[in-house]
């Protein structure tokens, strides 16, 4: 690999100082997992590499008065293994622990699946589901963005030089409000989403939707809320009208591309599907929790 | 650009070495300690030849940089026997003749010996998922799971060694 600088700052403040002084293209290091194969093919060549996993509370996961906080470089295994997020939200647990293998898992953090900026991200659509968002440290201090502000495009972000994640805020779910993460590759396992669907609900007594969210992946340059399948959701149970609406919604905002992982077709197609299925998860983890 | 001054636990003895920032953690095992049993099979996390246990965790060497295991605990192939004496993974391996070529089979045993010191008694599908990122082109991996499974009994005092 070619010749860079490293550094392991000990406090938000000076990582924030390292990548708002530095010459070149700075680039924050988490788990690694994309950067230093993006290193090794010569896709990015940064001149310093601040690794944040010394900082105090970038790895770790903690509940506070309405939400619970993750550290911007929780590997998977810390988040799958913990019990008050798998169940607050299981959909987000759920995309997080389709990432890549076991070793990828040991590393690998939302906060690197997100700025990656991949469409395909698996932890991202749920994150936005349940209405995540993301603590960004900078030069001129913290600010609070949805999650879905971060990427703009395919390997952009809105972050400016000099800011990074620092942490991920879920609000806790209402009661009966539950998610749900659903990935199709055309295998069991160790590949990229040809779709992915987080839904996230919020029912009354009656088993009636009040609130929801519905995120696609992998079929527009960037995760994609759905409003219009929300509102197929909302003030309805889950029957067969419900479904139809939810999928025909699905599949009117995609803009996918055409690749070797599947065509617009087939990925417009699979959309529907997998927001039908999502939702019918959603809606029974959801209900269970009355 | 000067080197990094790494102080580490390698396979439970304390470890100092030098190292550039771009060096990953399998550059410097192999290169610099002539730890060579960690492989490099495709350098970019899909293959797992390179699987070393960090902090009790299995990870990818080659998706390491050598600067970061700081302060950190790392266990190789070469750590995985206790002197001569085989780790049941290692041995069931050689029975069930888990292997072929040889090549992956460092990264399987340590991620294999990573499952076992989590999960004293994982099913074949667990197994099957936890070993999804080491790949083999000689076995059709039927041999491995056996050889992974049939440690664990060992391990658990229900199958002799």
């Amino acid at each position: 690999m070619p010749r860079v600088s490293y550094t392991a700052p000990a406090t938000v403040d000076e990582a924030v100082k390292a990548l708002a002084s530095a010459a070149g293209l700075a680039k924050v290091l988490s788990g690694g997992t994309d950067l230093l194969v993006q290193l090794k093919s010569g896709r990015v060549k940064p001149d310093l590499i601040v690794d944040t996993k010394r900082i105090p509370g970038l790895i770790g996961i903690r509940e506070e008065a309405g939400h619970f906080v993750i550290g911007a470089a929780t590997p998977g295994v810390m988040i799958s293994a913990d019990a008050r997020l798998e169940h607050a939200f299981p959909g987000v647990v759920e995309g997080v622990d389709l990432i890549g293998s076991q070793q990828i898992q040991g590393r690998a953090s939302i906060a690197g699946n997100l700025c990656n900026g991949s469409p395909a991200a698996d932890s991202v659509p749920p994150v936005i589901a349940a209405k995540g968002t993301a603590i960004v440290a900078g030069p001129n201090g913290r600010r609070e963005v949805p999650v879905e502000n971060i990427v703009t495009g395919p390997g952009r972000t809105s972050l400016a030089k000099g800011e990074l994640v620092v942490e991920f805020r879920l609000p806790k779910p209402k009661s009966r409000q539950a998610g749900a993460y659903l990935r199709f590759i055309p295998r069991t396992e160790m590949d990229i989403a040809v779709v992915g669907c987080a839904v996230d609900v919020t029912l009354d007594a009656g088993g009636t939707c009040t609130d929801a969210r519905v995120v696609l992946g992998a079929v527009a340059p960037t995760q994609l809320i759905v409003a219009d399948a929300a509102k197929a959701l909302i003030g309805h149970k889950l029957d067969a009208a419900t479904l139809a609406a939810l999928d025909a919604a699905a599949q009117k905002a995609c803009k996918p591309i055409s690749d070797k992982r599947g065509t617009i077709e087939y990925r417009t197609k699979i959309a529907g599907v997998l927001a039908r299925r999502a939702a019918a998860i959603a809606f029974e983890r959801a209900a269970a929790r009355a | 650009m000067s080197k990094h001054h790494v102080t580490t636990t390698i396979n439970g003895e304390p470890m100092e070495f030098l190292c550039e920032a771009q060096q990953t953690l399998l550059d410097v095992l192999r290169d610099e300690l002539h730890l060579t049993g960690s492989k490099e099979g495709c350098g970019s996390g899909d293959c797992g030849a390179c699987s070393v246990i960090l902090d009790g965790k299995v990870v990818c060497s080659c998706l390491m940089l050598g600067v970061e295991a700081e302060g950190r605990t790392v266990t190789t192939v070469e750590g995985v026997a206790r002197g001569d004496h085989l780790h049941p993974v290692q041995q069931k391996f050689l029975e069930h003749a888990a292997l072929q070529c040889g090549f992956c089979t460092p990264g399987f045993i340590v991620a294999a010996k990573a499952l076992l010191d989590e999960n004293k008694n994982p099913t074949e599908e667990e197994t099957r998922y936890w070993l999804a990122g080491n790949l083999c082109r000689c076995t059709g991996y039927d041999k491995i799971i056996r050889a992974v499974l049939d440690a664990a009994a060992v391990m658990r005092g229900e199958a002799s060694a």
